[in-house]
Order: C-alpha cells, then sequence, then structure tokens
C-alpha cells in the first residue's frame, strides 16, 4: 500500500521510518500489535525517601544532610560562579540561621541607651524577612522568572559576607579604639556589602528580563547596604 | 522606656504596611473611576502625541489621526482591558503597574529633577503608563537616606563633646517610614479625591487618575534624597538654602502639574489648592530637617551660662 507522497510503505503494518508521519493517515494496521516491555517512571529522590524514610534513620544522620546542605550553599556565596545549586534545591534554613545570628551579635550594644539604641532583635529579623520579601515581590513584578522561595533563599544566604564582617567588626572592637578600629570596620563592612551584592547579583540577574536589570539590582543594593549600615554602626556599651 | 521602644519599630512598620494595603483597598474601591479617568487620558495622548509626531501636510495629517485614533481606541482599549479584565486579586493586575524599563524611570527622575513651565509631567512623561516601582522606591530611599543623614550628622555635629557616645537611633527609621509614606499615599489620595470631585460631571479635560497623582507624588519627592544628604554638611545657613531650593523644584513640578487642571476652577479655588499643595510639601521638608537634623544648641551644657551667673554673682559680692 501506498501513502499519500506515493512512496511505498512496508508491507505488514509498519509504516516506513522516515516517511511515518506523512503516511500514517493512510496507513491502516491490519494486525494488532502487541506491545511487550515495562513502562516505568523515572525514580526521583523523593521515591528513594519514601522506600528509605528519614524515620528509620538515626536523627545525627538527619540533621547533618542538612547542614551539609547548607553549607555547601556557604561555599557557592564565598565563591559565586554560575551554579544553579543554590536555586534549584533551595532551601530556608540558611537565611534563618544568618539572621538569628546577625540579629544576636548586634544585641549588647549600647546596652544602656534608653531610646537611640542600635537595633532590637525584632527589627533586625523584620528588616531582613520584610526586605527580602518586598523585593522578591517587586523583581516577579518587573516580570521576573524566579519562584518566590528561590528569591528568599537567595537573598538569605548572601547575607553571609555581612554576618563574617560582623564577626570580625566585634573582634576588631575588642582589640583597637578609635579612628583606627573605625577604619578597618570601614573597609571590611565595604567590601562584604559589594561581595554580596555581586554574589546575589550573580545568582539572580539571568533571570529577569534585560532592560530592566537595573530596577531589580538596586533594590538588592539598598538592602545590603542597610544591613552594612547596621554592622558599621554597632557601638558596644562602655 | 525601654517597653515602649520595642513596640515602636513593628507597630511603625505595620502603620506604613496598613498605608500600602489600604491604599491598594482604595485603588480597588475605585476602579470603576480608574477605568473611566484611564480611558478618557487614554483618548486624549492620543491627540497630543500626534501633534508632535505629525508634521506633515494637512490630508496626511488626517489620515494619521484617523488611523492613529483607532490605534488610540485600540490601544486604550487594550489598556484599559487589562486593567478590567484581572481583578485586584490576581497578580496580574500589580504587574501592570511595574510596566516600566530602566530608561523610563531614568527619564521620568530626570523630568522631576528638571521642571519646565511648558512640560506637564504626567502628560510628557508618564504618558499614562503610571508606575508604583518609582514612587515606593524613592520613598524607601529617602526613609533610609533621612534616618543615615540624620544619625551622621548629629554624629558630627555632637563630636566635639566628650561626654557624647555615638548612638546609632535606629528608631528614628520607623519614625521617617511612616512620615514619608503617610505623606507619599495619604496625600494624593486626598488631592485625588478633591479634584474629582471639584470636577463633577464634566472630565473632558480630565482630572488625573489615583495612580497618576501618586506617580507624581512619588516622583517629585526625589530631589529630597540628594537634599538630605547634603544636610550633613553642618552650615545652617547651607540646610535653609537647599530647602528652598529644593522646595521650589519639587513644588514647580507639582504645581506645572496640577495647574491646567486646577485653573479651570474658580480663582480663589485654584488658588487655595496650588497653596495647599506647596505648604504639605514644606512642611515635609522642614519637619523632615527639624526633627532628623537637630542642630547641636541643646547638647551645649549648662556651664556657660551658670558661669557669667556666678562671675556676676562674686563681683556683685564684691
Amino acid at each position: 500500500m501506498t501513502d499519500s507522497r506515493g512512496a511505498v510503505c512496508g508491507d505488514g503494518a509498519f509504516p516506513s521510518g522516515t516517511l511515518a508521519f506523512a503516511g500514517l493517515s493512510d496507513v491502516s494496521i491490519s494486525e494488532d500489535i502487541p506491545v511487550e516491555g515495562d513502562i516505568s517512571v523515572p525514580v526521583g529522590s523523593q521515591n528513594v525517601d519514601d522506600v528509605f524514610s528519614t524515620l528509620d534513620e538515626p536523627v545525627k544522620d538527619t540533621i547533618l544532610r542538612d547542614l551539609r546542605a547548607v553549607g555547601k550553599k556557604f561555599i557557592h556565596v564565598m565563591y559565586p560562579k554560575q551554579s544553579s545549586a543554590l536555586l534549584r534545591d533551595w532551601d530556608l534554613w540558611g537565611p534563618l540561621l544568618l539572621c538569628v545570628t546577625l540579629a544576636l551579635m548586634l544585641q549588647g550594644g549600647s546596652a544602656d541607651s534608653k531610646e537611640d539604641g542600635g537595633p532590637q532583635f525584632a527589627e533586625v529579623f523584620v528588616i531582613i524577612w520584610f526586605g527580602s520579601v518586598i523585593i522578591t515581590l517587586n523583581s516577579k513584578l518587573l516580570g521576573g522568572t524566579i519562584s518566590f522561595f528561590q528569591s528568599l533563599c537567595v537573598l538569605g544566604y548572601c547575607i553571609l559576607p555581612l554576618t563574617v564582617a560582623m564577626v570580625v567588626c566585634r573582634l576588631v572592637l575588642l582589640g583597637f579604639t578609635g579612628t583606627i578600629s573605625f577604619i578597618i570596620r570601614l573597609i571590611v563592612v565595604t567590601a562584604s556589602f559589594s561581595w554580596s551584592v555581586f554574589a546575589s547579583t550573580a545568582f539572580l540577574a539571568d533571570s529577569q528580563p534585560a532592560n530592566r536589570k537595573a530596577l531589580v539590582v538596586y533594590p538588592i543594593f539598598l538592602f545590603y547596604f542597610v544591613i552594612g549600615w547596621m554592622v558599621l554602626t554597632f557601638s558596644p556599651s562602655q | 522606656m525601654s517597653q515602649p521602644d520595642r513596640l515602636q519599630v513593628p507597630g511603625g512598620l505595620l502603620l506604613w504596611m496598613n498605608a500600602w494595603f489600604s491604599s491598594v483597598f482604595f485603588m480597588s474601591m475605585f476602579s470603576a473611576e480608574l477605568e473611566e479617568a484611564a480611558e478618557l487620558l487614554s483618548a486624549d495622548p492620543g491627540a497630543s502625541t500626534l501633534s508632535l509626531a505629525s508634521s506633515g501636510p494637512a490630508g496626511s495629517t488626517r489620515v494619521d489621526l484617523e488611523d492613529e485614533d483607532d490605534f488610540g481606541q485600540e490601544s486604550s482599549e487594550l489598556l484599559g482591558g487589562e486593567k478590567q479584565t484581572s481583578g485586584f486579586w490576581t497578580f496580574e493586575y500589580y504587574q501592570s503597574f511595574f510596566n516600566v524599563d530602566t530608561v523610563q524611570v531614568l527619564d521620568r527622575i530626570k523630568g522631576s529633577v528638571m521642571p519646565l513651565p511648558g512640560r506637564n509631567f504626567i502628560r510628557h512623561h508618564i504618558r499614562n503608563n503610571p508606575d508604583l516601582y518609582g514612587p515606593f522606591w524613592i520613598c524607601a530611599t529617602l526613609v533610609f537616606s533621612v534616618a543615615i543623614s540624620g544619625n551622621l550628622s548629629t554624629f558630627l555635629s555632637e563630636q566635639g563633646d566628650p561626654r557624647y557616645h555615638y548612638r546609632p537611633q535606629f528608631h528614628k527609621v520607623s519614625i521617617a517610614a511612616v512620615v514619608v509614606f503617610l505623606y507619599a499615599w495619604l496625600v494624593p489620595l486626598a488631592m485625588w479625591g478633591f479634584l474629582t470631585w471639584r470636577q463633577g460631571t464634566e472630565r473632558q479635560t480630565g482630572g488625573y487618575s489615583f495612580l497618576e497623582t501618586v506617580c507624581v507624588y512619588g516622583y517629585s519627592l526625589f530631589i529630597y534624597i540628594p537634599t538630605s544628604v547634603l544636610w550633613i554638611i553642618p552650615f545652617e545657613w547651607l540646610r535653609w538654602l537647599l530647602i528652598v531650593v529644593a522646595m521650589v523644584i519639587s513644588g514647580s513640578v507639582l504645581v506645572i502639574t496640577f495647574w491646567p487642571v486646577v485653573c479651570d476652577d474658580t480663582k480663589a479655588a485654584a488658588f487655595t489648592t496650588v497653596a495647599i499643595i506647596m505648604l504639605l510639601h514644606a512642611l515635609l521638608a522642614i519637619g523632615c530637617k527639624l526633627y532628623f537634623f537637630q542642630t547641636a544648641v541643646h547638647a551645649v551644657p549648662v556651664i556657660p551660662t551658670a558661669a557669667p551667673n556666678r562671675t556676676t554673682a562674686t563681683q556683685q559680692d564684691h
């Protein structure tokens, strides 16, 4: 039998491979073709977990697995390159850890102040989380393709350089005083702030439309600038 | 004293989040007026852009008019359709307010800093595409620039005092946030409501929609950002000069924008409206300066005033 193009189909039921689509409408299958084989859905990691549930393993393993994932993401932030690990397996443990650490370290300064003190614990929390949410909403409203929690994850993890700067600042304040300590702290905070902005831009820039990149990067700049300001102006109580 | 402190920032932030959400609520409530105003306005710029673009002979201009009108009608329907078909609970409704590019935002900022008497900010720069990106982020930047500059100026002015211990004064951020965001949302709401009420049934030389009013006010606040940074310089005359310059520039943007709408009204109402616009703007600037950039007058200790008393007393004794 021939198909509409005039080429000869194979005898029996199977049309010739190269003209399969062209001639299918005219081909009538004379026999029932037994279909053999297995149809199996590719097993993702969740299925593996279902088979091996975390209830069966010691708690230490569960915790260490999450900690290792968080640690791997820390390394990705410190050496930002075009990897998608931060985006693909997002988690909010790292940002929470960094936020709590930063907020705790910003306490204990000017403790004798009645009004004019540094940021309270709640203020740091609110600024970091509300700031991240607003920046994520902003980038989504401008047409970004990144998902909500992925963006929260990236912005939270990129606070890591500023947390490191906070640790360094507290150490500097123990050792030095006066103008020297201020200059050292200024250099450290400026370097870590630009590192944060650079790292988060490296992860987030690709998902934005090309003519709106600056509109998305500016709020991130403002966000890390405010956090850097909080780190820099931390003054210990006398 | 510490208890109210802990409630201050969450309270302040709740207040301005409330202002944000309540303004969204108002926008949805007045969405009918918005659509009408948007469609009427979109009919206009079709003609205005035409007068700039077409330079051919009368015959082709007329043909262009019809074509442009059709296109204008189509685009206005599209624009109106965008705002009509998606309700305020969908994400696309809000995405239509962020439909700007970097170049457009920069152009609008430039237009707010350099007001020219002929150029209406709304007609010339916004052109029926109001955005919420500019007003929101300009207000946020202004909040932090005023708070940080105020902190820096206090630090610089009190540096000579040995008893002065640097304090970050973080609670001022929450106060600045409440003040700036309330101004940027409530005053345009009041202005838009007042203008719509005065317009009454005649909306041909249309009033502006609520979003365009918010846009104008938001972009007009941009000049205060470099002004607040320059306020760190500790000279009083310079600060007052900067206030005057900023108020003139920013106020003239508002007046040039609102004058064509208001001048149809009675003379008294027109002048009163313009005067109130300038007054509120001036109050914001002066209030910010007085609260955040307090000069060190109070910090001068009582010793100099006590010393002359003592010396005069001793002189009197002797």
